[in-house]
């Protein structure tokens, strides 16, 4: 089952992936990071958001970034993107430089699948048109063979009846499975999670949460910035907590959540404990 | 107006109980049966609309009466009626204003046309970003901020007389071709600020996800950004192209035989008013179902956005 739905999923599933959630996470066991940052600041006008960010990605491997509102998450997943200017350092995808101006961002964008908090599908379009435009206007595919991809995704997803209804048609939790299976039609190389369950209903973070961790099991490298510290805590590989747009600590979510370094890390997580989150 | 207004009323009040026959029939099933004092209240609703519809009537009567009292017992009302509102003469100018509509129709669908194309091109222009298209935008906003000044029968004399006057070679001279070429001018500046004002209206967050996707600025712009930009500025275009069907009849000013100008020629002919009164309404009538049309568009549209907010 899981290996016959490689070959059809990911690119990333043709490496060999038993190693992955041995591996320590950030020190690359020798396999070139799919992501890494190396001092990255990023300013808005006085404000700086990030502040000498380092993190390394490694193939197969999910990566939580976790913190207040307002600690950088999000700047760091868009700036990832190149949605975002960074102001120094640089962002290295596969080893290559994409933060270099010379790069061009959109054949960078096409290795990157996002899934914002929004969602942000496209009302005009309907479902299977939003999954497919990027695969035929951008990756030249014929229309035929992006919509068979589209809906076989879609069945996976359990969105099978959907393709031709209108996004504004569906609830919050299927316009979020939408917007997954919108990301990874481009088959990406990477994907960034940005608070995808904060807009939904408690009752609905579920069925999104689960595909998350499907396309764990099927070695998808990914990294999300989340509130939900009970699904990091399975699902992440690697845990990043980012306070006032620095990384104040980077381990094993064991690590982290476990038996945290930092006196803000801890004061952060007991008041999670306190409000019931953990 | 007012008896249209209320006429809504008695529907209004009369769809419960259409409503209450209607669940009478499936009550059978889940055994409802309504209570007195729903049919009370529907009792009471229905004399209520009833009683305004009359209210409605009465005083559209009133004001009808008191209206044509007050036109035809003013003083210059015998003289008035023979000069404005003349049988024979309306009967004379009909055919010939009919010939010069034909004019104002053929005028409205090209204009229509390219000030459509010519007006979202415009705006396209005005939101290209980057330095190569620093001309080009520049270009697009003086054009618009020029010619929204610039009052249309002043830019009708200037293109009409003026380009004539040129004396170049090839260029036409033809006042149907250079009073539409002036309507085009005018309409495109307005039409192109309504296609900004929507293309703006898309939310970032729109075009970071079309991005995100690897779509480059153009797709972005072609795919995502425009088509729901247009969607959203139907209603107003559609009011603009109402505008432009009357502002046709300033082609007669150029010496093109257009409605108002066959109705000038019988009207000057015969020292009667009549014919414009004529010319007047039959634009009136033509505007009437453009502007239904475009009302009825807008509600559609809204109703369908009030839909997607309810999920």
């Amino acid at each position: 089952m899981t290996s016959d739905r490689k070959d059809e999923g990911t690119p990333a599933a043709a490496a060999p992936r038993k190693d992955a959630p041995a591996r320590v996470p950030g020190q690359g066991g020798g396999a070139t990071p799919v992501l890494r940052l190396e001092a990255v600041r990023k300013t808005f006008g006085r404000t700086v958001v990030l502040r000498d960010v380092d993190l390394e990605v490694a193939p197969h491997t999910v990566t939580a970034l976790i913190g207040a509102s307002g600690s950088g998450k999000s700047t760091l997943l868009r700036c990832a993107n190149l949605l975002e200017e960074i102001d120094d350092g640089a962002i290295f995808l596969d080893g290559e430089e994409i933060t270099d101006p010379r790069a061009d961002p959109d054949t960078v964008r096409r290795r990157i699948g996002v899934v914002f908090q929004a969602y942000n599908l496209f009302p005009h379009m309907t479902v299977l048109d939003n999954i497919t435009l990027a695969p035929r206007r951008v990756h030249g595919e014929p229309r035929a063979r992006a919509e068979e991809r589209a809906r076989e995704l879609l069945e996976r997803l359990g969105l099978g009846g959907k393709a031709g209804e209108y996004p504004d048609r569906l609830s919050g939790g299927q316009q979020q499975r939408v917007a997954i299976v919108r990301a990874l039609a481009g088959r990406p190389r990477l994907l960034l999670l940005d608070e995808i369950t904060a807009a939904l209903d408690p009752e609905l973070v579920g069925e999104v949460l689960g595909v998350v961790r499907d396309l764990k099991e099927e070695g998808m490298t990914m990294v999300l910035a989340t509130h939900e510290m009970g699904f990091a805590r399975d699902v992440a590989d690697q845990v990043c907590f980012l306070d006032g747009g620095v990384v104040l600590e980077r381990g094993t979510a064991a690590q982290v959540f476990g038996d945290p370094r930092e006196e803000r890390t801890r004061r952060f997580l007991r008041r999670l404990v306190e409000a019931g989150r953990l | 107006m007012t008896a249209g207004d209320t006429a809504s009323g008695p529907h209004a009040g009369a769809a419960p109980v259409a409503e209450t026959t209607e669940t009478a029939g499936p009550a059978g099933e889940d055994r409802y049966v309504p209570s007195a004092r729903r049919l009370e209240r529907e009792r009471f609703k229905r004399t209520r609309a009833r009683r305004a519809t009359a209210v409605a009537a009465l005083s559209t009567l009133v004001t009808g009466v008191v209206l044509f009292l007050a036109v035809v017992n003013s003083p210059g009302w015998p003289r008035t009626r023979e000069t404005f509102f003349s049988a024979h003469y309306a009967r004379e100018a009909l055919p010939e204003v009919l010939d010069g509509l034909w004019l104002n129709l053929r005028l409205l669908v090209v204009c229509g046309a390219a000030v459509l194309v010519l007006g979202l091109l415009i705006a396209v222009a005005r939101t290209l970003r980057g330095p190569v298209f620093f001309p080009l935008r520049a270009l697009a906003t003086a054009y618009t901020d020029f010619f929204r000044g610039l009052p249309l029968v002043i830019c009708l004399l200037m293109v009409v007389f003026g380009i004539p006057a040129l004396r170049l070679q090839g260029v036409t001279t033809d006042p149907v071709l250079l009073g539409g070429t002036a309507l085009v001018l005018t309409y495109s500046a307005y039409v192109a600020e309504v296609f900004r004002a929507g293309i703006e209206s898309v939310h970032p967050s729109q075009r970071a996800a079309a991005r995100s996707l690897g779509l480059n600025g153009r797709q972005t712009l072609r795919f995502v950004v425009l088509p729901q930009a247009v969607r959203r500025v139907v209603p107003p275009l559609l009011n603009d192209l109402v505008s432009l069907q009357k502002d046709t009849g300033l082609v007669s000013i150029a010496g093109a035989v257009d409605a108002v100008y066959a109705a000038q020629i019988v009207a000057s002919k015969s020292f009667n008013y009549t014919p414009y009164v004529v010319a007047g309404l039959i634009f009136v009538a033509l505007t009437i179902p453009a502007t239904r049309f475009t009302d009825w568009v807008t509600a559609r549209m809204d109703r369908r956005r009030a839909q997607g907010g309810i999920v």
